[in-house]
């Protein structure tokens, strides 16, 4: 007996999430199936819709034929990406035509957004206007993003007010002070200083992250001083570190944490040290380990829980079991080396890209290994990629194609089954490292799918 | 870990060749992925699987695929706690290229890792990280822990609960009560530090197995749909009534529910780095549960610890005869039934004769099964039933983690956010799989605890 579903989602971030989510407001019963936690918890908890457009074409084309990588061939001439973009839903018609946008539409990316903001209510900003803001992220880069936590809000980087970044000699992939530099070349409008303050030294050097962050969420004492009052008052001293063009000093109306400000109950933590310091308070987003990636992991599953969806982790989806009349029927299920069929009118496919393995690769090919849908790519494996690493990489916008309703196309370009649509990173054609538009093709291609996967499934 | 004798030695000529006298667990030295110092490759050295005692564990692959996401570290409920605890990836991938060189000492911190396996979950590369863990702890115990250290005495005896429980059950009321004794618990402390805060569980007055006895075995012969029972320690000397329950729903389903004979799964041994005693009972039970699916029977357990043990830690840890059978075989209680029986059909007629709130805690070990959900989900539509997951942190006990004086405080840090989700939730019954997880609940609410299975008994009237 299979364990059914009237919409299966296979996969766990946020294209899964989105498409599960919005099959849920169609009526549909939806199960939501992925192989191990969300990787959510790697993202930095930006959402994207569009930053750059990418060039495709070289400005001066050298030679002749496609792009090849390690022949020896005089590298071809790039011109800098578009942007930042201030409006991403205007230069989706600038994408080149095999992007996921193009294929469902700049309403898809708005009702992703609009479902995305009614999932996470409270907690994310950036809903009330079409287009981008721009954020400082722990690279010192400032990233145009269409939603950032409320946590980040503070540090908007279009904001003049003078800024105090704040760092720890104990976080080693985190400084301070070439953050604040970076910050000042990328010529932001207000000026800024960098500090490294006394607080997590009095944990070792390779604390996690989330231990910090329990810290703070329970106001642990350190040393005997409550966390958050010991934080304030490490930082004290650097409120008027800001010196601005004219030698002036400042006293900062804002200081930016790495984001460790607690886990539970992050918004107590911020407010506090807000007050113990008298100015604003933000996190950074920071690479992996994120716990603004967590957080937002977390309240988005809250959010499948309350709608009714079926979740489990642990098992990865290996194969399709059973198909008929060109859908398929059930897929299987490996639970610790049982295979488990699982049915469902509708399958979602929405494993991620090459780095969340919904796309695998050898040295023969790049294949989808869940469904076996087909992947477009060049039999050359040396057409795969080109010498410039930040040039237009054709591996990048590898994956299954879709048509405007979300359905997995075959090699022909006919839907390869008429009750499998995908999602995310595993669609190919946007080439969402560049373009900053990761979350974006998540919520859009999320969006379409679920919604297309429920009217099938109650067909 | 001593060096095996017994077989060819393939392992250690390898090692001799190479001039290396290295440890035969140390974790694929030799491995057929490349890890050999030795230029030439012999096929006869490679066994990757044979591990305890002797063989050579491949772990190399699994440590080429870490890419340090650290997603296993932000997974791990003792990291969150304790900022001594260097992680997951650190007890796992790391300290295993650590260990390439020679005279490098597992870390001690090893010891402080509760086997909770979150990271298992955690990890987008499926590095096996709990083996990694498994094998590290148990060559730290076996090669640099004090054999008559209180603490190796006190880890032995947790984690061989059977045994004590054994015993405490042939006078099942003086051991409830001389366990408890407020002097004996003082001097438990003193002497074995073990945390005279935890009330021990009671022994019944009637074990699952004498009651199974006494009522004639199996009263449903069907040798088309039969179950080999594994019910664990627990099930057996403490809580009986959850093995009764798994009897009569499996009876009501029509099932023949066989008991063969049994020990412990060895989930208890390997958190304790206690890998030969471990080795010991698994060879009992693979024998009586492969005896088991020659006559076509499923096993089933109603612990998901022991589940897990039997699916992911036997082939990872063990290679015993018929040791992959068992793991293919078997299954948690209610996944069993989601899969072969029309469950919800069966409990959307049924109704409770009094309401019910349930603050369900899903354990860690379930987790892994994908079973993290499968109560709120089977129960939460039955009328009369209200099922409230209470979150997914860790109830920090962790099988005999809690259990220990220097581990006792991290576990309730641990286990704070579950007691305070619990509070939250309506429902003052909690509800979970894991027999220990139920003793930490129990402990830090005061609530009664009940097993799913239990609550299926009572809607589907078996």
């Amino acid at each position: 007996m299979a364990i059914d579903s009237d919409v299966l989602v296979v996969g766990g971030g946020l294209a899964a999430i989105t498409a599960a989510a919005a099959a849920a407001r169609e009526g549909a019963d939806v199960r939501l199936v992925s192989h191990k936690s969300s990787t959510l918890r790697q993202a930095s908890g930006l959402i994207d819709a569009l930053g750059y457009v990418p060039a495709t074409e070289p400005a001066q084309p050298l030679r002749e034929g496609p792009p090849t990588a390690g022949r020896e061939l005089d590298p071809d001439d790039w011109p800098d990406p578009e942007g930042p973009l201030a409006d991403p839903f205007e230069a989706i018609d600038r994408l080149p035509e095999s992007h996921p946008y193009r294929t469902v539409g700049a309403d898809a990316l708005g009702d992703g957004l609009s479902l995305f903001d009614e999932l996470t209510g409270e907690m994310y900003r950036g809903g009330h206007t079409d287009r981008n803001a721009l954020v400082p992220t722990f690279g010192g880069s400032v990233k145009p993003t269409a939603r950032y936590p409320a946590a980040a809000e503070a540090g908007i980087a279009s904001d003049d007010r003078p800024t105090l970044i704040v760092g720890f000699r104990s976080l080693t992939d985190y400084d301070a002070r070439a953050f604040a530099g970076r910050l000042e070349a990328a010529g932001v409008p207000f000026d800024v200083a960098g500090a490294e303050v006394e607080f997590a030294e009095a944990f070792r050097a390779d604390t996690k992250i989330t231990r910090l962050a329990k810290a703070l969420d329970h106001d642990e004492e350190i040393d005997g001083v409550p966390a958050r009052e010991a934080l304030a008052k490490a930082v004290a001293p650097h409120l008027h570190d800001v010196v601005d063009e004219a030698g002036g000093v400042d006293r900062v109306e804002r200081v930016g944490f790495p984001a460790f400000l607690g886990d539970q109950h992050g918004e107590a933590v911020r407010e506090e040290l807000a007050d113990r310091l008298g100015a604003d308070v933000f996190e950074i987003p920071m690479g992996p380990p994120s716990l603004p990636g967590l957080r937002l992991e977390d309240r988005l599953y809250d959010a499948l829980d309350e709608a009714g969806v079926r979740f489990e982790t642990g098992n990865p989806v290996v194969g399709i079991e059973t198909q008929s009349d060109g859908a398929i029927e059930t897929v299987s299920v490996d639970r610790k080396g049982r295979e488990t069929p699982y049915g469902a009118d509708a399958f979602v496919l929405a494993t991620g890209g090459l780095v969340g393995k919904g796309l695998d690769s050898d040295r023969e090919g790049v294949t989808e290994p869940a469904f076996g849908l087909h992947v477009e790519q060049p039999a050359d494996r040396y057409e795969w990629f080109v010498d410039d690493a930040f040039g237009d990489q054709p591996y990048a916008r590898f994956g299954v194609r879709i048509d405007e309703e979300g359905r997995a196309l075959d090699e022909a370009g006919a839907p390869a089954y008429e009750n499998v649509f995908a999602a995310g990173g595993v669609v190919g054609g946007a080439d969402v490292a560049r373009e900053k538009s990761a979350s974006g093709v998540s919520l859009a291609t999320g969006v379409v799918a679920g919604r297309r996967a429920a009217k099938e499934a109650s067909q | 870990m001593t060096r095996h004798t017994d077989d060819d030695g393939g392992a250690e000529r390898a090692a001799d060749r190479a001039g290396h006298d290295q440890a035969a667990t140390d974790g694929g030295v030799e491995s057929a992925t490349g890890g050999s110092d030795s230029a030439e490759l012999d096929p006869d050295a490679y066994d990757p699987v044979d591990v305890f005692p002797g063989g050579d564990l491949d772990l190399r692959e699994g440590a080429d695929s870490c890419y340090k996401c650290t997603s296993c570290d932000t997974s791990c409920p003792v990291a969150e706690v304790d900022e001594e605890f260097p992680g997951p990836k650190f007890q796992g991938p790391e300290q295993w290229r650590l260990k390439r060189k020679e005279d490098h000492d597992i870390d001690e911190s090893i010891t402080s890792c509760s086997n909770c396996m979150r990271c298992d979950d955690a990890c987008p590369s499926s590095v096996p990280l709990s083996q990694m863990h498994n094998e590290a702890r148990g060559q730290y115990v076996e090669e640099q822990m004090e054999k008559l250290s209180v603490e190796y005495l006190r880890n032995r005896v947790l984690a061989n609960y059977r045994t004590s429980a054994r015993l405490a059950s042939v006078f099942p009321r003086t051991a409830s009560f001389v366990m408890n004794f407020g002097p004996v618990r003082w001097g438990m402390e003193k002497a074995l530090g073990i945390p005279k805060e935890r009330d021990f569980p009671e022994f019944a007055t009637e074990t699952f197995r004498e009651w199974w006895k006494a009522r004639g075995g199996a009263q449903v012969q069907n040798p088309d749909k039969r179950v080999a029972y594994f019910h664990g320690c627990y099930s057996n000397f403490n809580t009986p009534e959850v093995g009764k329950a798994m009897v009569r729903v499996y009876e009501h389903f029509g099932y023949e529910v066989m008991v063969p004979p049994q020990k412990c799964s060895g989930t208890p041994m390997f958190a304790n780095g206690m890998l030969k005693d471990a080795r010991r009972h698994a060879e009992t039970n693979v024998e009586s549960l492969v005896a088991a699916i020659g006559e076509g029977a499923d096993v089933i357990a109603s612990c998901t610890s022991c589940s897990l043990s039997l699916r992911q830690e036997y082939p990872e840890l063990f290679d015993i005869h018929g040791i992959e059978d068992v793991s293919e075989h078997t299954y948690e209680a209610l996944e069993y039934l989601r899969i072969h029986e029309d469950l919800d059909g069966e409990l959307a007629e049924s109704e409770l004769a009094d309401e019910q709130s349930f603050a369900y805690h899903a354990p860690c070990h379930a987790r892994n099964q994908g079973l993290s959900r499968q109560a709120v989900e089977t129960f939460r539509d039955v009328d009369g039933v209200t099922m409230e997951d209470v979150g997914d942190s860790c109830s920090g006990i962790s099988g005999t983690y809690g259990w220990k004086e220097e581990k006792y405080e991290k576990s309730m840090k641990i286990g704070a956010e579950m007691f305070e989700h619990m509070e939250e939730a309506d429902g003052d019954v909690g509800m979970t799989e894991c027999p220990t997880c139920a003793m930490q609940m129990e402990h830090g609410t005061g609530y009664e605890i009940k097993h799913p299975l239990q609550l299926l008994e009572d809607a589907v009237g078996a």
